[in-house]
């Protein structure tokens, strides 16, 4: 066991993959000798070759077709989109080719292909580097969409993601890449290195796809999170002093249904919560099936506690992320009645 | 500052909306277009410099003269055998277009869209490249299938998407798809293989492999942000890639001149990629297969990708749904100057001695044998109108292959649909 932050975690994950498997090529705009601005593939290229591990122009759009490409002949590309803000460009090629390649050829193409991404907001990025779109990849019939919220799972989850045979979304939540936040924008953030999650095996392990984790075990309410929000979560029920269980999804799609139809049954109260704004969000995903497997076993409307419906904001980042205050609102309507 | 009083005199502006020059009822003239004469385009060596292909790109590769004689420095010098192979898999895909054309008017399938006047296009530069190489087509080049030994009846199934449709009944006609005869999926969404082909060029570079990509595209999709994504990879990465751009001159009712057709030619563009580029008469099919050829040769000496311009012309309408007569003359077509593919290559043969009248009526009855021999194999499993009743396809079929495995959410749905079928039958 080494200790890890999320960034060095996803370095060993394609480190461990491309020493593995000679089909694995890691690209991306400033991939290659830098190492990628958030430094998540450096040194990579150094050990493996610029056959393997290069810059590609600034071209989204170019780096996810070439991927596609290269998984149609036989590789696992893992293609950097250096901001999930800039993913749209290569919106198409994600939504009508790799997510139905298998589906289309009957089988016959598919593609191991892994498009990772960092996402979210509370680092003052703007409008421009602080989204979160994950809710429009999850409703993609043919796409995985995973979003790991510590060192651990991040190697565990990208490993999986890059030996799985279908195109996974790989969401990382850049606010916690150096250490948890607990959404106290004005406190100073811990660093992994004080953290068990950053504890990560030097070697080969998985994180299954698909598998939520119950991260804190309690009776009273459920709290379904993923990335950031796992940290600010358990910082809110804390300060509330609450008994809740909090779930951390992990993977998007296919969503953990059984773990979370079992919380929500034991505790009959629950808030889920996202980054993203609201409206169409995952939250109104997890809110649905919810109310139609846990509907009789509620004591109170399933709260949502997420973005506001506006562009992300620079300066009003603070009044827009969904912090301790909006979380504490949301656990209290959900623990009334 | 610009004072008001300054700006009133200064012209109105207007937009240019690009017009061809001939609609319904207009008279057809193509004698302004400029053709090179057969044989009168200079070869540059495959391993020159992309720059001395640049002022071919203004140009047009010619072959066969206007009596059918192959003439000047790029005659492939085929043999006798191959033109007649040639020959046949451009009459056969002719003769299937008009069958399938023909299903579709019967009722038999939703769609379908021929190849006429194109097969060149497709059939030569398959039988330049080599079996292994990865194709990236559109909808208009089921003639690579042909040329391959593509099973008919199997391309047929698809059209019908019935039970023995190797796509599962799951795409629209014509948008076929086969791993072993080296045929990428057709994706129905433009320009989006462009890029595809380049990746897969880039991985068999990765690879150390010696097998390459060709990809193809049409006059009007090269708008598409696709065809810059790919250009700029083929050309950064050296990719090796054949980027072939089918000029048809029509996207559905959208002349050439909507793509930018009217400002410079389509293999112009090479020049700003810095990447090698031809143009072709896409009609002539020595020509297509020597620029095919050429082209693979540079890709294969690690050279990089070539991007040809086939200049041809869409006989037909652009699918099923149109009807060309509404936006075009009549008789465009039969004015197009560079003459007829299948045409142009009999009359070579004739030339040479090496065919005649009656082989060729004997081969084209030989061939229609064949294609109906085809279609009654093919609709034993069903056509469209049955399929779309009966669901032939199993109906589970419809929730495989979203993913490797089926998530738990698509094994309730699958379940939900298999108890409304069972709802609707009581």
């Amino acid at each position: 066991m080494t200790v890890m932050n999320m960034i060095q975690a996803i370095n060993s994950a394609h480190d461990v993959m491309m020493e593995r498997d000679d089909n694995v090529v890691a690209f991306g705009e400033d991939v290659g000798f830098f190492g990628g601005v958030f430094r998540a593939t450096e040194g990579l290229q150094k050990k493996y070759g610029t056959n393997r591990v290069f810059d590609s122009p600034i071209s989204e759009n170019g780096i996810v077709a070439t991927a596609i490409g290269m998984a149609a002949y036989g590789l696992r590309p893992v293609a950097e989109i250096q901001f999930a803000d800039y993913i749209y460009p290569a919106f198409d090629q994600i939504v009508s080719e790799a997510a139905r390649m298998r589906y289309r050829t009957a089988g016959e193409w598919f593609l191991p292909l892994t498009i990772r991404s960092p996402y979210g907001g509370g680092i003052f990025g703007g409008q421009t580097h602080s989204q979160s779109p994950e809710a429009l990849f999850a409703h993609i019939a043919g796409v995985k969409t995973v979003i790991p919220s510590n060192p651990y799972d991040a190697k565990g989850l990208l490993i999986s993601a890059i030996e799985d045979n279908d195109p996974v979304v790989f969401f990382e939540p850049k606010r916690i890449y150096n250490g948890p936040f607990d959404g106290f924008f004005d406190r100073p953030v811990t660093p992994w290195a004080k953290h068990p999650k950053a504890e990560v095996p030097e070697g080969h392990y998985n994180v299954p796809l698909g598998k939520a984790a119950v991260v804190r075990e309690g009776e009273a309410l459920t709290v379904i999170a993923y990335g950031t929000m796992v940290w600010v979560s358990l910082a809110a029920i804390e300060a509330a002093g609450i008994d809740a269980e909090v779930i951390d999804l992990r993977t998007i799609l296919p969503v953990d249904i059984e773990t979370i139809e079992a919380s929500v049954k034991k505790t009959g109260r629950c808030v889920v919560v996202h980054e993203a704004t609201r409206t169409g969000g995952f939250g109104a995903e997890l809110s649905a099936l919810i109310q139609e497997r846990c509907f009789y076993h509620l004591e109170a409307p399933v709260q949502r506690a997420t973005g506001f419906d506006t562009p992300y904001p620079h300066s009003l980042e603070w009044a827009y992320f969904p912090g301790p205050v909006r979380l504490g609102t949301a656990i209290s309507k959900a623990m009334e009645g | 500052m610009t004072k008001d009083t300054e700006r009133r005199n200064r012209p109105a502006l207007s937009l240019h909306v690009p017009e061809p020059e001939a609609r319904p009822g207009d008279p057809v003239d193509f004698s302004h277009f400029a053709i090179p004469a057969a044989g009168a385009t200079r070869r540059p060596d495959p391993s020159a410099p992309a720059r001395e292909t640049h002022e071919l790109v203004y140009g047009l590769v010619r072959v066969l003269d206007d009596e059918g004689k192959a003439v000047g420095p790029w005659d492939p010098r085929l043999d006798p055998d191959t033109l007649r192979r040639m020959l046949r898999d451009m009459m056969l895909v002719r003769v299937y277009d008009d069958r399938m054309y023909r299903a579709q008017r019967q009722g038999k399938t939703s769609f379908y869209m021929k190849s006429t006047g194109e097969e060149a296009v497709a059939v030569a530069a398959a039988h330049a490249l080599d079996r292994e190489d990865m194709c990236f087509p559109t909808y208009r080049q089921q003639g690579i299938l042909v040329a391959r030994d593509y099973p008919l009846a199997e391309m047929m199934c698809q059209v019908y998407s019935n039970r023995r449709d190797p796509l599962k009944g799951r795409q629209l006609p014509v948008m076929y798809s086969s791993r072993p005869y080296g045929f990428f999926s057709i994706s129905g969404n433009l320009a989006t293989q462009y890029p595809q082909a380049v990746g897969w060029a880039m991985a068999s570079a990765i690879k150390g492999d010696s097998r390459i990509a060709a990809a193809w595209i049409g006059d009007g999709s090269t708008a598409e942000g696709d065809f810059h994504a790919a250009a700029m990879f083929a050309g950064v990465y050296r990719a090796p890639v054949i980027l072939n751009i089918v000029n048809n001159q029509w996207a559905i009712s959208s002349f050439s001149g909507i793509a930018g057709g009217e400002l410079t030619t389509f293999a112009a563009r090479a020049v700003g990629y810095g990447i090698a580029g031809l143009r072709v008469d896409g009609n002539d099919p020595l020509a297509v297969y020597a620029a095919t050829v050429w082209a693979a040769d540079r890709a294969r000496s690690n050279l990089g990708p070539t991007l040809i311009e086939m200049f041809t012309y869409r006989v037909e309408g652009h699918s099923t749904s149109d009807d060309p007569n509404v936006y075009r003359p009549k008789s465009e077509g039969e004015h197009w100057p560079l003459g007829d593919p299948v045409e142009r290559l009999r009359a070579h043969l004739v030339g040479l001695g090496e065919w005649d009248e009656a082989r060729h009526d004997a081969l084209q009855e030989e061939l229609e044998a064949e294609v109906r021999a085809a279609q009654r194999e093919a609709e034993k499993s069903g056509t469209l109108v049955t399929s779309s009743i009966d669901f032939p396809q199993s109906v589970s079929t419809m929730f495989e292959d979203v993913f490797e495995e089926m998530p738990w959410h698509l094994r309730e749905q699958q379940a939900q649909m298999v108890a409304e079928l069972e709802a609707k039958r009581k």
